[in-house]
């Protein structure tokens, strides 16, 4: 079999090619960029799959169910977060019986190293009775996204792939086909009422659903991915690892004296015989999950015996951030690693910052400018490079929620009494979803100040274009029906900051709403373009 | 045989492309290799760190424990002692004296170089200096590599190939540069 060299995200990209996926959606975000990026790569190379960027998480998962609709097979990605706002058409594309295969690709963060949160997604594939892989090794996650398709098909279910960054974000060599899968034909479904779900039709599709619950218990029981190793001499402990999780009891298990009983789960939902079967060797559980305290949970009402499980609810394995080949060691009974140098000098933090010269920065200036002499005002902001304004040298914002919170936060806190409310947004993060608030910030000509910083771009996750061009914004912040006489574009240059200032004082004394669009390009993005101009022929 | 490297330096300097060197070349010889990297909010100007872990068995954790790593790699002094704890007693660090200053308490430089040649084992390599003399100051990772690679257990035609691999697209001037500034790194330790 040929090797490749992926990162863990480039081998789900791989191995849904390989398995004859004909169409795939997207909106950026780390650590789940890489997925999309290789497949508009894989594309613009070969002619196909189909693959394109999106608004927002949302409209890619509706995208991709359209195309499982007509019988083909779509992967979904997207980071963990953005699961939430796809969340209506995921748990309800469960329901519909999908007979093209639908694959959602989710990558968790725990540790938040680009993140607001750190939750779990594994919770959502239990919450809409799907099945969900949990690939452990690069190879994994490449044979997992091939069978999911085969699985999706097979349960009439879409499938979660879940990932964390430390997988996401590593590369190794892995083997992969050498044939890819032909892509599944177009074919509506033979039963379309499946697909429409009135209450009706949605109670019998429910029931079927719930139906399949054991069938895919079973499969889970003897599927690859869940292994159970008994050790017949060691009665003591028993350990249930989950994903990367097992990498790390790997790490440390040849220091144990004996090698317990070990389950690993790759496959959900759970293999209730295979735990069974473990719990009745041993005295005690110990589970090592990366993430939040699933499978520890879920244990507590499924053994027939009162055994202790310990884990991240009884504190000896972290319920915070993420496992490290050094964090789980108290639970295994190992001593903390001697180091041999600590690193004694007190060095000083380096956080990410904006760029040199970047025009947020300068529009922070304007905004610090323009809200001096205000006995009070507050900034919501949102999610992008910008949200770098929170820390110091600008301390320029306030907020930092979810995507698109900035424009609704800044109309509450309006209507609930403060002024002058700035709310600042990027324009990727504006059109992904900051339209539906401004729509309601104009029903009611809210008194707030709506700055776009319009780079043109997706600068964050590296400079993916934007859904609509830049010169379309006016139009569209038009379009919602914002008053002209308060709308302005403005173009950021650091000798402008002045005037930038006066005009938004001007906008924060209107007791009405006003939108202004800060246009300048991402400097990354601009060089990046530079860089791809000067290497066409000449 | 199993070699750990932590592999540091500011979001921007070009952490990843050392990976990919040493990566490319270790692959080269048949070794497993894992490579953790850092993408997103953590690659705007911040401290970026990266995991590179060779061997000839198969490599459970992506991750390095602490107190294992063979070599600290690190393309800004300061970024070289931010990982000290993950150094195995027999360890070396290797790090260029170009310090990147984009925070207003950066220590003076002085103090970190006698940090560094406090340690037991510390290659400090003139990077920008040597790397301007090859004919580029952009392939200061390419020093960099070389001023490592006598730590590594990879043959020297291995990192010429790899070299070659990364570079030929760029052009033969680009490949002649990186080849002088990886011999140029080769002599520091040499």
């Amino acid at each position: 079999m040929p090797r490749r060299i992926l990162l863990g995200d480039e081998c789900v990209a791989l191995g849904a090619v390989h398995a004859g996926v004909s169409s795939a959606y997207a909106y950026p975000g780390t650590p789940a960029t890489e997925i999309l990026e290789y497949l508009l790569e894989f594309r613009r190379r070969h002619g196909r799959p189909f693959a394109a960027w999106c608004a927002n998480e949302k409209t890619a998962m509706e995208e991709a169910l359209g195309a499982c609709f007509v019988g083909r097979r779509a992967l979904v990605s997207m980071k963990h977060v953005g699961l939430n706002v796809a969340a209506d058409p995921f748990v309800n594309a469960a329901l519909v019986g999908t007979h093209g295969g639908l694959v959602v690709a989710v990558a968790d963060d725990p540790g938040m190293h680009s993140s607001q949160n750190e939750q779990d997604s594994r919770f959502y594939a239990d919450f809409a009775r799907v099945l969900c892989l949990e690939p452990a090794t690069q190879q994994e996650a490449y044979d997992m996204t091939a069978a999911a398709f085969d699985l999706s098909e097979r349960f009439a279910v879409p499938v979660m792939l879940r990932l964390v960054t430390r997988l996401a974000h590593s590369r190794t060599a892995i083997e992969v086909a050498a044939e890819p899968r032909p892509e599944n034909p177009v074919r509506k479904a033979l039963r379309p009422q499946s697909w429409i779900l009135l209450p009706s039709h949605a109670r019998r599709q429910w029931h079927d659903l719930l139906g399949r619950q054991q069938e895919m218990v079973a499969w889970s029981e003897d599927c690859r991915w869940n292994r159970l190793t008994l050790n017949p001499d060691d009665r003591e402990l028993g350990v249930i690892t989950t994903g990367l999780a097992r990498n790390y009891f790997e790490e440390n298990a040849r220091e144990l004296a004996s090698r317990p009983s070990h389950l690993h789960i790759g496959a959900y939902p759970l293999p209730l015989a295979l735990i069974r079967r473990l719990a009745g060797q041993v005295k005690r559980l110990l589970v090592f999950e990366e993430g939040y305290p699933l499978v520890e949970r879920l244990l507590r009402g499924l053994l027939d015996t009162p055994l202790p499980i310990l884990g991240k609810l009884t504190g000896e394995v972290p319920l915070e951030g993420e496992l490290t080949p050094d964090n789980v060691r108290p639970a295994l009974g190992l001593p903390a690693r001697p180091l041999t140098n600590p690193g004694d000098l007190a060095l000083p933090t380096r956080p990410p910052q904006l760029c040199q010269g970047c025009s947020h920065g300068h529009m922070y200036h304007a905004l610090k400018q323009a809200l001096a002499g205000q006995a009070q005002s507050t900034v919501t902001a949102d999610i992008g490079c910008y949200t770098l304004g929170a820390l110091p040298p600008y301390d320029a914002i306030e907020s930092c929620v979810c995507m698109g919170a900035s424009v609704g936060m800044a109309k509450g806190a309006s209507e609930a009494g403060f002024r002058p409310a700035v709310a600042v947004i990027g324009d990727s993060t504006f059109l992904h979803s900051g339209l539906t608030p401004l729509l309601d910030a104009v029903h009611e000509d809210a008194d707030m100040t709506l700055i776009i910083l319009d780079n043109e771009t997706t600068a964050m996750t590296g400079g993916q274009e934007s859904i609509a061009p830049s010169a379309r914004l006016k139009d569209i912040v038009l379009g919602l029906g914002v008053d002209p006489g308060h709308l302005h574009v403005v173009e950021v240059l650091p000798r402008r900051v002045p005037q930038i200032a006066e005009l938004l004082r001007g906008e924060f004394a209107h007791p009405g709403l006003s939108v202004v669009i800060a246009v300048r390009e991402c400097l990354e993005t601009a060089r990046r373009r530079r860089k791809l101009v000067e290497v066409k022929p000449s | 045989m199993k070699i750990d490297i932590m592999l540091a330096g500011v979001g921007g300097q070009g952490v990843l492309s050392l990976a990919a060197l040493i990566g490319r070349a270790a692959v080269a010889e048949g070794l497993h290799v894992k490579q953790s990297e850092v993408h997103g909010m953590a690659q705007r100007g911040g401290a970026v760190l990266s995991h590179l872990r060779l061997s000839d068995q198969v490599i459970a954790s992506d991750l390095i424990p602490l107190g294992t790593a063979d070599l600290i790699l690190s393309m800004e002094p300061l970024e070289s002692l931010r990982y000290l704890a993950y150094l195995s007693p027999t360890a070396t660090v290797v790090t260029s004296v170009d310090p990147f200053i984009n925070i207003p308490d950066y220590p003076p430089k002085e103090e970190i170089l006698a940090r560094l040649r406090r340690l037991p084992r510390a290659v400090l390599v003139e990077a920008e200096r040597l790397a301007r003399e090859a004919g580029d100051v952009l392939s200061r990772n390419t020093v960099m590599v070389g001023a490592a690679a006598h730590l590594l257990p990879l043959r020297r035609e291995s990192f010429d190939g790899a070299i070659r691999q990364t570079f030929e697209a760029k052009g033969e001037r680009a490949l002649e540069m990186n080849f002088a500034a990886f011999e140029a790194g080769w002599r520091v330790s040499a």
